[in-house]
């Protein structure tokens, strides 16, 4: 056996990896209390629930060099202005419906999921619910009885899987408020439905 | 010992004797896997195939979950496997090992069978806590968490506590160690919160560090007792490497994670972070197949059992290929916005979790059916090799052919759906039924026969290998 050198030694390499992994996982938890605040709604990327009082766009910003959410005029969904309580419950209601209805293991939410239906993070901006005048009620309508309604030429269709007209409203105002989310320019080159008046 | 070749308990160590009931309930799992991803896969061909019986969603929870839970089953049976032989004495709670056993597998069928007949609930906690929790890859209910949880511990407890009172291996530390991380993270998969980006930053938790971390420094010191298992690596040169990969594994992992939170709301920073530590990440596995294919070599591949070597070094192959390489391919920020949530993710997914764990487990079960047939030979010359090799080859052909067909397809749907058509559902839509789409579909399907087939023949071989050999295996000094 030849000479052993100290850097291919088992006690070098067991310090290493005692040392690096504590090191990494320390940064870790020092970036996560720093993200975990920029994340919580009504902080800096994640808007409070009430933003689904406002109408909500998604415009090409200059500086940060891709799309960013951008809150405007007020506009209640359903006609309805709610209090941040109010909110925060109704959006509650939404995010436990796609839990419960499995919403994650057809489409993807923020991009993660399956992907055997389309993406929602801007299922509230995509322009084919037509108008924005109809597209609250066409949401609801789509959720409560998805099973008839082909709207690809692929032959897929989302199935009934039983949400009630409260649940769907739910559903709603949750798609509404993750749309406000900033996730740094995804899904990129978005072309929104048209929102002005 | 009985007869050479016949199938009998007593060849076994107490922990062995449980670490087969979890072999035997992986292999299950892992058929289910195979069934649901194939019915699936006929799904994107035919919509209309079970649609309102089983739908998409349902089949591919059950696909991936099965997948999750075979895996895990694996590793809890390969660490029962080894534990006598490291520790050096018996393990100290068998019974209770036993006891949880059973509780997780009566826990695993209700879950499934909840997840086929029930489906889904109301937009309320009790669906939650009682059916899906809706959260991919942690679908299992609340109660199922809490079970799972459980049964770790006692898994845990048996693991530290008999180390403790035997000896402590470098293997062992190192297993120690990784499972009170392995433990400790699947509990920030475990709250709700109406907040998306919240629970998608814990959620990675719970997967990335699974996955990308502690499973991968798991399968390290499977492969470490492996080589001394079937080539009779020194112990030394094993441990060295494992601490090698651990230190590699958790240097570029754990801040490898910030390459899942570009887009979920997460800030900025995380893309140079997480674009610079997971393109770190392929490095720990090219250590992996140098060390794996450096000792084969070193040892002329005089290895005590075949199918066990070839899989530990497909696994190296497997593991920085499919985790490493496609990993990588798409894991920098620039590229990742136009393939994340695409089919490249799925193209990936597929070649890594079989690259770095199934191979990995499967040379396990190959080591348990050796010494339960009472150490048969399974070397040059093996009766009925055919099989084995016609499985490994068969399970690969039809991976690497659903990875292929599914990249391809990644690559056209980051094209038209994403770059041309900015991601609307329309845009999704187009591509989705553009014919190189299709195409990728249909031979992904074929590829999900292929690996059936190839699965069929791995089980039957398990079954048979060593039956009718009549000498020992051969020893590790000749």
């Amino acid at each position: 056996m030849s000479k052993e050198y100290w850097w291919a030694s088992e006690s070098f390499w067991r310090k290493n990896a005692i040392w690096i992994t504590a090191g990494s996982f320390l940064v870790l938890i020092f970036l996560t209390f720093d993200t975990v605040s920029q994340i919580t709604a009504g902080g800096k990327r994640v808007p409070g629930y009430a933003v689904i009082n406002h109408r909500i766009s998604y415009e090409f910003d200059d500086t940060r060099n891709f799309q960013v959410p951008v809150i405007g005029v007020e506009e209640p969904l359903f006609g309805q202005k709610l209090t941040e309580e109010e909110a925060q419950a109704l959006v509650t209601r939404g995010k436990l419906t796609t839990q419960a209805k499995n919403c994650m293991n057809c489409h993807t939410l923020l991009g993660n999921g399956a992907y055997y239906a389309p993406d929602l993070t801007k299922a509230w901006l995509d322009p084919s619910w037509g108008t924005k005048e109809v597209r609250e009620e066409l949401m609801v309508e789509f959720l409560m009885n998805p099973q008839d309604r082909l709207h690809n030429g692929l032959g897929r269709r989302m199935p009934n899987l039983g949400i009630t007209e409260d649940e769907a409203r739910a559903t709603v105002a949750f798609l509404k408020w993750m749309a406000s989310i900033d996730t740094n320019g995804f899904p990129a080159n978005f072309v929104s439905i048209d929102q002005e008046n | 010992m009985t007869a050479l070749g016949k199938i009998d308990s007593s060849n076994l160590n107490g922990g062995q004797k449980l670490a087969v009931k979890y072999f035997s309930v992986a292999v299950v799992l892992f058929g289910a896997q195979v069934l649901f991803g194939l019915l699936a896969g006929l799904q994107y061909l035919n919509p209309d195939f079970l649609f309102g019986i089983l739908d998409f969603s349902v089949n591919r929870m059950v696909h991936i979950n099965a997948m999750i839970v075979w895996l895990l089953f694996g590793f809890l049976g390969s660490v029962y496997w080894l534990l006598e032989d490291e520790s050096g004495i018996p393990v100290v709670g068998l019974k209770l090992g036993n006891l949880a056993f059973w509780v997780l597998t009566l826990a695993v069928v209700v879950v499934v069978l909840v997840y086929l007949l029930v489906q889904v609930g109301a937009g309320s906690h009790a669906s939650i806590w009682l059916i899906n929790e809706g959260r991919e890859y942690i679908e299992a209910p609340r109660w199922a968490d809490i079970g799972i949880v459980v049964c770790v511990l006692v898994f845990f407890y048996n693991v530290a506590a008999t180390f403790t009172k035997g000896r402590f291996t470098g293997v062992g530390g190192v297993l120690v160690l990784d499972l009170v991380a392995l433990a400790g993270i699947y509990l920030a998969g475990m709250w709700f919160t109406p907040n998306i980006s919240i629970d998608q930053h814990w959620w990675w938790w719970v997967i990335h560090l699974w996955v990308e971390a502690t499973w991968e420094v798991l399968v390290g010191c499977l492969m470490a007792y492996g080589l001394m298992k079937t080539l009779g690596v020194r112990r030394k040169i094993v441990e060295t490497w494992l601490y090698i990969e651990v230190a590699l594994m958790f240097g570029s992992g754990i801040l490898g994670l910030g390459h899942h939170y570009f887009w979920i709301g997460t800030p900025e920073y995380w893309f140079t972070i997480g674009g610079f530590f997971s393109a770190l990440e392929p490095i720990p596995l090219v250590a992996m197949v140098v060390h794996a294919v450096f000792d084969a070599g070193h040892h002329k591949i005089r290895s005590t059992n075949h199918p066990a070597l070839a899989w530990i070094i497909a696994q190296a192959f497997g593991n920085f290929f499919g985790a490493g390489v496609w990993g990588f391919m798409h894991t920098l920020p620039q590229i990742n916005l136009y393939t994340h949530g695409t089919q490249w993710t799925a193209s990936h997914g597929h070649f890594a979790f079989f690259g770095a764990y199934v191979t990995m487990v499967i040379a396990f079960f190959y080591i348990a059916i050796q010494k339960w047939r009472g150490n048969v030979w399974m070397s040059g010359g093996l009766v009925g090799a055919w099989k084995w090799k016609w499985a490994l080859a068969l399970l690969h052909i039809g991976m690497l052919t659903m990875t292929m067909a599914l990249l391809t397809a990644g690559y056209e749907q980051s094209q038209i759906e994403r770059a041309i058509e900015g991601s609307s559902w329309a845009g999704y839509f187009a591509a989705q039924g553009h014919h190189w789409f299709i195409q990728g579909m249909k031979w992904r399907q074929i590829g999900g026969w292929i690996f059936a087939a190839g699965f069929v023949l791995l089980v039957w071989d398990l079954m048979t290998i060593g039956r009718r050999e009549t000498q020992p295996a051969k020893s590790l000094a000749e």
